[in-house]
C-alpha cells in the first residue's frame, strides 16, 4: 500500500517533484509522515524542515498534524494559501 | 437558482457574468460583482486542481445557508497573469442588496484563506497575510452573534 503526495508552490520547487508515491503499511499521523519524508532527500529536508510554515490537506480537505493518514490517501503539502 | 464555480486559465468576461446573474429570474433585485485583479507586477498562480473547486463550492454552500441567494458565480484563474488582468470574480444575486453585498464579501474573505492557490511574483512566492486570516475570522464572530 502507498500514499500519494502532492506538493505545491515553494514546497514543490524545493523537493523538485510535483507528486510522488511513498509506501505506507497502516495509519500514521500526518506529523510522523512528514518526518519520514524529510529523510528522503536534502530537498525534502529543506522543504519540510519547518512545519509551522506548512499547511496540509488529506483527500483535498485541510488537515492538522495530528490527523491520521491511511494507505490510499492523497496528501498535499503546501505553504499557507494566497489566492483571491 | 444557478450556482457556478469555475477554476480556469482563460480570462473572464465581467459583462457576461453580470448579465447571467441579473437574468436568473424576476425575483432578482440585486447583483453584486467583485473582481480582484493583478496589481504592480505580473503573477504566476499555482493551484491544486480538484481541491480548489471543492473548497470554493464548500464556501458557496455556506453562503447559501446564511443568505437568501438566488444565484452566485465564482471564477478563479490560474497560470501567468499580467498587471490589470482579472484573477478572481465573485458575483451574487439576491432579492435585496444586503444579502448580495454581505455574501460576496464573505465569499471573498474565505477564498483568500481556504482556496488552494499560491501567487508567485518576480521576487518569489507571495507570503500569506495575517490580515486575511482576521478578515475571514470576523465572519465566525458574526455567526456567533446570530445564534
Amino acid at each position: 500500500m502507498a500514499v500519494r503526495l502532492l506538493y505545491f508552490a515553494w514546497v514543490r520547487e524545493r523537493i523538485g517533484v510535483a507528486d510522488e508515491e511513498v509506501p505506507l503499511e497502516g495509519p500514521l499521523p500526518l506529523a510522523a509522515l512528514v518526518e519520514r519524508l524529510r529523510a528522503r532527500t536534502p530537498g525534502h529536508a529543506h522543504a519540510l524542515g519547518e512545519p509551522a510554515r506548512l499547511r496540509a490537506a488529506i483527500n483535498q480537505e485541510f488537515a492538522d498534524w495530528n490527523a491520521e493518514v491511511h494507505p490510499g490517501d492523497e496528501v498535499a503539502l503546501f505553504p499557507p494559501v494566497t489566492g483571491g | 437558482m444557478t450556482f457556478t464555480v469555475r477554476v480556469e486559465a482563460q480570462p473572464f468576461d465581467v459583462a457576461r457574468e453580470h448579465a447571467r446573474l441579473s437574468a436568473l429570474g424576476p425575483g432578482v433585485g440585486a447583483v453584486v460583482l467583485f473582481t480582484g485583479q493583478v496589481r504592480d507586477e505580473p503573477l504566476l498562480l499555482d493551484h491544486y486542481p480538484g481541491m480548489a473547486e471543492r473548497q470554493i463550492a464548500a464556501r458557496l454552500a455556506e453562503a447559501c445557508a446564511r443568505w437568501p441567494l438566488l444565484g452566485a458565480t465564482i471564477i478563479h484563474r490560474f497560470g501567468p497573469l499580467a498587471v490589470g488582468e482579472g484573477i478572481v470574480l465573485v458575483g451574487t444575486a439576491s432579492a435585496h442588496r444586503a444579502a448580495a453585498f454581505e455574501s460576496a464579501s464573505f465569499l471573498m474573505d474565505w477564498l483568500k484563506t481556504s482556496a488552494p492557490f499560491w501567487k508567485k511574483a518576480a521576487g518569489g512566492w507571495v507570503e500569506a497575510r495575517a490580515s486575511d486570516e482576521l478578515a475571514a475570522a470576523r465572519w465566525l464572530e458574526t455567526q456567533e452573534q446570530l445564534r
